[in-house]
């Protein structure tokens, strides 16, 4: 329940609500800047997603660079131990292969290594996700390589104003984020939704219930927030209550949001497209299990992708991720 | 070319005081790196150690030339880069001994002294990846509108990882106002720097950026401080950037305690018989640029400083146990768990 998300507000979709957030960030604090490959105009991002902003705000600010993503994040953590508020993109989170020392070493590490004398207040913007046929190499969710990074903040929203306000307070928070964009939810009008005006942020470490439910918990986050929300009508015709509840970030996670939402209903599914082997489930799964062992009715059951590449072939690709039948059948078998 | 280090007075030597600021930066350099293996030595303390004894005059050459906002970049091997830029010296012995009082309150450790009060921002322990953050540090100067630079500091082995490619080519294309200090001890690691780089000088590497390339005696001060000085003029002119190779000769193992069984003995002989601290100290005094007097007492001056700091820093507590969780977010927000 998005209270920030009121109907009266325009319709949008993902896309064009990130691009409002980075907007409104360079408009209000000129220590914004944007770094990434093929991002400023004509083209404004290979997904159009950062469309017009060089433009408006100066090819100085949204800044073009060279294929090389071990400089873009260098020159971005070094700009933010500067002073500077830098939003870098990575096109493709695949590409995060190339760079993660940069990342991980470095964005992740330099604060506690100083002692805390230099922050890296910066942001990792990235697509991410399967569904449109691009292969092994262009369609991973690789979020829990950075949960596994201390250091790092990690954000994977799912509804455009949550898109939005989770992106402004990533620009400006102290600390390194890696903003995962699922390529999916860009311009799907399936998924668009009402987004606030201007300087609107939703802090990060909130979860949100994005639908209320007494007999299972169905925890999610990104795209597949739709996906438990669709399983979660077409239960309800039945009888079976399920709540949604939407992380938004995982670090920091709103582990609070998770217990009191699976102490009330004694069932919880988690679902994330991410290879469900060490994925985020895993943990969150952990964490339900020591603290709530003796008040549920069953097992925390997994919902994620095949332990597998992502293959190409449309068939293939799809039975690689989540479906809505998978997170229905995990949902009867808690319930059984 | 050690020669005319020990040898004839140089028209296009620095004013006197510039060469003794000189000799006080390799002074500390040099006597704090045999405080370091002494007391490594006799056992007296236990920490990673890479000295950086034979590459005095490199950071010197730069150190003098550098205000106090600009800022440097090193590598593990840093130790001298520190003492050129300023890192006040009881801080620094404190961090190498891992204590609370350390620039990093002992969490960094000798591979990630960071002190920005002095300029010096970034020290990593990986090969190559201070490169690009430089850049960043050039792109926030030239963004501010100030004309503070970044100098680079790295070795012959990080010359051949990708970060160096990519930082040299993004610092051209946008014109930064950055220094990369190529410090060639000769040896990346274990591994003889021409048995897997294909240049003769790296410097011709520069050329593939669109950059002007320097090669220079890092041993030899006078000429040191000239290009250093001439590359960091054009950075601060907005000119953009200079890689600025300096041939040096690392005197120790890659890490202090390593068997040097990769080193040849007869060339290691002859290096550290041409030390150029040492030199550098005879031809001040051969040339009347200071009296053996003089530069004695920059010497127990050092010493004493050397002697506090060490003091210091063996009498510091370790960090609390609360460290361990501290610095590593700047927030986490209330009600959540990261």
């Amino acid at each position: 329940m998005t209270d920030t998300a009121a109907p009266e507000f325009p319709v949008l979709m993902t896309g064009l609500a990130i691009n409002q957030a980075l907007d409104v960030a360079m408009t209000i604090d000129p220590k914004v800047i944007m770094l990434g490959e093929d991002i400023a105009e004509p083209s404004g991002g290979v997904y159009k997603v950062t469309k017009g902003l060089s433009t408006k705000h100066g090819a100085h600010r949204v800044r073009k660079t060279p294929i090389s993503e071990q400089a873009i994040i260098g020159a971005a953590v070094g700009a933010a131990i500067a002073g500077y508020r830098p939003v870098a993109e990575i096109m493709i989170m695949d590409f995060l292969a190339v760079c993660l020392d940069q990342v991980s070493n470095h964005a992740g590490k330099i604060r506690y290594m100083s002692g805390g004398q230099t922050t890296v207040p910066m942001v990792i913007r990235t697509s991410a996700g399967a569904g449109r046929g691009f292969g092994a190499q262009h369609s991973e969710m690789l979020e829990a390589w950075a949960v596994h990074t201390p250091g790092i903040k990690v954000v994977v929203p799912s509804t455009p104003a949550d898109a939005k306000g989770l992106l402004l307070s990533s620009i400006f928070d102290d600390d390194p984020v890696l903003f995962v964009e699922q390529m999916m939810l860009y311009w799907n009008p399936a998924v668009a939704g009402p987004v606030p005006p201007g300087d609107v942020r939703i802090p990060l470490g909130v979860a949100d219930v994005k639908r209320e439910g007494s007999d299972v918990s169905l925890i999610s986050y990104g795209r597949q927030v739709h996906d438990c929300l669709a399983v979660a009508t077409k239960l309800a015709d039945e009888g079976v209550s399920c709540e949604v509840v939407d992380l938004r970030s995982l670090v920091p996670l709103d582990e609070a949001a998770v217990l009191a939402s699976v102490a009330k209903t004694k069932r919880a599914v988690i679902v994330h497209e991410a290879v469900q082997l060490c994925g985020f489930g895993a943990e969150l799964s952990s964490r339900i299990h020591e603290e709530l062992f003796g008040e549920l009715a069953g097992p925390v059951r997994r919902v994620g992708g095949a332990n597998t590449p992502v293959p190409y072939a449309s068939n293939l690709e799809a039975d690689f991720i989540p479906q809505q039948a998978d997170i229905e059948a995990a949902v009867r078998r808690t319930l059984s | 070319m050690a020669d005319s280090v020990a040898g004839a007075d140089r028209p296009d030597a620095p004013d006197r005081d510039t060469l003794l600021a000189m000799f006080e930066i390799q002074s500390r350099i040099k006597l704090c790196d045999e405080r370091f293996r002494s007391l490594l030595t006799s056992g007296q303390i236990q920490i990673i150690y890479y000295s950086p004894r034979g590459q005095e005059c490199i950071s010197a050459g730069w150190g003098v030339h550098l205000r106090s906002d600009d800022q440097v970049v090193t590598i593990y091997r840093g130790l001298h880069d520190h003492l050129a830029k300023g890192v006040p010296l009881r801080e620094l012995w404190a961090e190498f001994l891992g204590r609370a009082t350390g620039t990093c309150k002992g969490k960094g450790g000798p591979m990630h002294i960071t002190h920005p009060e002095s300029g010096l921002m970034v020290t990593t322990g990986i090969v190559g990846a201070g490169i690009p953050i430089a850049t960043g540090f050039g792109l926030a100067a030239q963004l501010d509108g100030s004309d503070r630079v970044c100098v680079v500091n790295f070795g012959d082995g990080a010359t051949n990882i990708g970060a160096f490619h990519e930082g040299l080519n993004l610092a051209a294309v946008w014109n930064l106002p950055v220094v990369f200090v190529c410090q060639n001890n000769l040896y990346g690691e274990h591994t003889p720097y021409r048995m897997v780089t294909g240049v003769e000088h790296i410097s011709d590497r520069a050329a593939g950026y669109g950059m002007p390339g320097v090669t220079v005696d890092g041993n030899d001060p006078v000429a040191t401080w000239k290009v250093m000085g001439e590359a960091i003029a054009r950075a601060r002119a907005g000119e953009g950037p200079t890689l600025v190779e300096a041939r040096t000769y690392r005197f120790w193992g890659h890490l202090m305690g390593d068997a040097m069984e990769y080193m040849d003995k007869d060339e290691r002989k002859a290096a550290m018989a041409a030390d150029p601290v040492l030199r550098y100290r005879e031809w001040l005094l051969a040339n009347g640029h200071a009296t053996d007097e003089q530069l004695a007492e920059v010497e127990q001056t050092v010493l004493a400083a050397i002697d506090d700091a060490v003091e210091f820093a063996m009498n510091s507590p370790y960090p609390d146990a609360s460290e361990l969780y501290t610095d590593v977010y700047a927030t986490v927000p209330g009600g959540a768990q990261s």
